[in-house]
């Protein structure tokens, strides 16, 4: 969506372009430190991204998108470990879960209002917990499922320049063009005419219904495939960390993921990977000193709940049409 | 001996179902009338715990410090309600809802970390008051005294509420209140002190549960995360806002927990879960709620 008025230089400068050749650099300018923290990011972004197509777009407050994310790390990671499936294979097969769970689920979930709504995205997200917490054989109960392989990435020895990357490196790399991709695709869904009647969905539902759209059939197609797109992230994360635990899936991660998407700007595109780089960023600079990250975070949340609740992306765009208001006014 | 096997089940889950209930009925009463799902409530609870045990370690030599712990655990968690309310809370709602779980859920985080901050990451007990420290045999199996005590403390405070609900004065602007705030505001009712009396109040219950329930489980940071839910899944399978509703609740909740557990072991948390959702996509405002 392009801001009125912005000055056209930047509109013409091609951001996201330059955002992804900057973060491609990392493994060859940056140390092995640099690169887990960007795999965190990019992957974080993406989750948030999914979730803000429910929270931002669609206006649905989802408190158990972590589900979501849980099954694709789940089925991603059995896939891998216990039935040596390739990750070309089970990737996919991570999405195709996570969608399957968010129909079932999105079927009863869209029927609710609001703070009902909120409750049982949020008992659904605590079935799979208890499901992925007592069943030992498939997901290895308390236990978790750990040393998940590496997906194979020797082909990239014959990209000139991979030849003496670290594999953690390579699936780095690996992790980025999937993210990219899949938010490029989530960009084209919100602009789309589909992504368009979502919002109108969420400015006022009874006005949508009346101009003839199934309120419900969207919300529930918005629902899948934010799903779709959470359970590939956890796939990735759930390889990055070289393990599937249950506590990706308790419920306090999702309320994580929405501080996120907020702390970003839930108005905007770029507001929740803008969140996930600020949130990694501050945690990692703040457990460095303290182990009190909670207090820290839940301080930050206040701050943004009564100061800015447009987050960091609304911040900046605000901060920017106020100034070119004052230059405006100067130069009448 | 099968039926006293089942009788103690029975009681397990009625004592669970009774400390839920002492929990529950506050966050009921806060989403009956303010319509905020309060996830501090957990919090609170914890820290009436917390200062349950430190007034004990104050008065130490004397045996019956419990009683004055609990007194001052509810009343010091009630003020902290008191401040959370006037200085916050009050500003948001008029907001999305949103913000309001995300204001509760900061004071979760906060809460957790001040707790841990003060009384440290160990585990804290505190032993049950000398009247109560003793068992009955009944049907052949030991009851505690203690738990009997709680079983008689929370159908008492279901009663309370409900006397104080639907035959006085105060219980009138309180459902008032919850079925049109704008509506009594115009009345001339002063709704806000209305909104902070309630929230004081369900804060003063979570505080005195917490502090009630120090005599049988220990006190240990995380308490707070884990009754939180179980809190929601009670008054969501009662219904929100009903007294009635969370205690019925509370006790389908304590039994489904202790006989899902001899039907099918190790999937009694999903069957509580299963529960809450079936509730949810049937009947949304629980067994006892009214639709709204």
């Amino acid at each position: 969506m392009m801001e009125p008025g912005r000055p056209a230089l930047a509109c013409r400068i091609p951001w996201t372009l330059i955002v992804f050749l900057a973060a491609a650099t990392v493994p060859w300018i940056g140390n092995r430190y640099d690169t887990f923290l960007a795999s965190q990011i990019v992957i974080d972004a993406l989750f948030a991204v999914s979730l803000n197509l429910l929270l931002g777009t669609t206006g649905l407050v989802s408190f158990g998108h972590v589900a979501y994310f849980g099954v694709g790390a789940y089925v991603c990671g059995i896939l891998m470990k216990t039935y040596e499936v390739p990750f070309v294979l089970a990737f996919p097969a991570a999405g195709f879960g996570a969608a399957l769970f968010a129909l079932v689920s999105g079927y009863f979930c869209v029927r609710l209002q609001k703070l009902y709504f909120a409750m049982l995205t949020l008992a659904f997200s605590q079935i799979v917990w208890a499901i992925a917490y007592k069943w030992n054989d498939m997901t290895g109960g308390d236990q978790g499922l750990p040393e998940i392989p590496y997906p194979d990435l020797d082909w990239m020895d014959a990209i000139p320049g991979f030849g003496d990357l670290r594999i953690g490196a390579r699936f780095y790399l690996l992790t980025l063009v999937l993210v990219a991709v899949s938010i490029a695709v989530l960009r084209m869904i919100t602009r789309s005419p589909f992504g368009r009647m979502l919002t109108t969905i969420r400015d006022n539902p009874e006005r949508a219904a009346f101009i003839g759209l199934n309120v419900r059939a969207y919300q529930l197609a918005a629902f899948v495939v934010a799903g779709t797109f959470a359970g590939l992230a956890g796939a990735l994360y759930g390889l990055f960390s070289r393990g599937v635990f249950a506590d990706y899936v308790f419920w306090a991660k999702s309320a994580e993921v929405i501080i996120m998407t907020i702390l970003g700007g839930m108005d905007f595109f770029w507001g929740p990977p803008v969140g996930a780089l600020a949130l990694v960023w501050l945690n990692q600079q703040i457990t460095a000193y303290t182990e009190y990250w909670p207090f820290v975070l839940g301080t930050i949340l206040l701050v943004l709940l009564f100061l800015f609740p447009g987050g960091i992306v609304g911040g900046i765009v605000a901060g920017f049409r106020l100034a070119r208001r004052r230059i405006a006014r100067s130069d009448a | 001996m099968a039926g006293s096997f089942l009788f103690s089940q029975f009681m397990g889950g009625l004592t669970t179902a009774m400390f839920l209930f002492l929990i529950a009925s506050g966050l009921s009463l806060v989403f009956g009338v303010m319509r905020v799902i309060n996830f501090a409530h957990g919090s609170f609870y914890m820290i009436g715990a917390y200062l349950a045990w430190q007034v004990v370690q104050w008065l130490h030599p004397s045996a019956e410090a419990f009683w004055p712990a609990a007194l001052f655990a509810a009343l010091g968690v009630a003020l902290l309600g008191a401040v959370v309310e006037r200085l916050f809370f009050r500003y948001l709602y008029g907001r999305e809802e949103l913000y309001q779980l995300l204001f509760t859920y900061a004071l979760v985080l906060i809460l957790g970390d001040a707790a841990k901050f003060v009384w440290g990451t160990g585990q804290l007990s505190v032993s049950a008051p000398p009247v109560l420290s003793g068992s009955v045999e009944i049907f052949g199996t030991a009851q505690p005294l203690y738990n009997l005590f709680v079983m008689a403390v929370g159908p008492a405070i279901a009663f309370a509420g409900w006397l104080v609900l639907n035959h006085t004065g105060v219980g009138r602007m309180v459902r008032a209140a919850s079925y049109d705030r704008e509506m009594l505001d115009a009345l001339g009712a002063n709704v806000g002190s209305i909104y902070t009396g309630m929230f004081v109040f369900s804060s003063f219950l979570a505080g005195l549960s917490g502090a009630l329930v120090t005599p049988i489980q220990s006190i240990v940071p995380g308490m707070d995360v884990l009754i939180i839910v179980q809190a929601f899944i009670v008054v969501v399978i009662g219904g929100m806002g009903s007294f009635w509703g969370t205690f019925w609740g509370s006790v389908i909740y304590g039994q489904v927990l202790s006989f899902g557990i001899l039907i099918f072991p190790g999937f009694s948390l999903f069957s509580v879960f299963a529960l809450m959702a079936v509730i949810l996509i049937v009947r949304p405002w629980g067994l006892f709620g009214r639709p709204i």
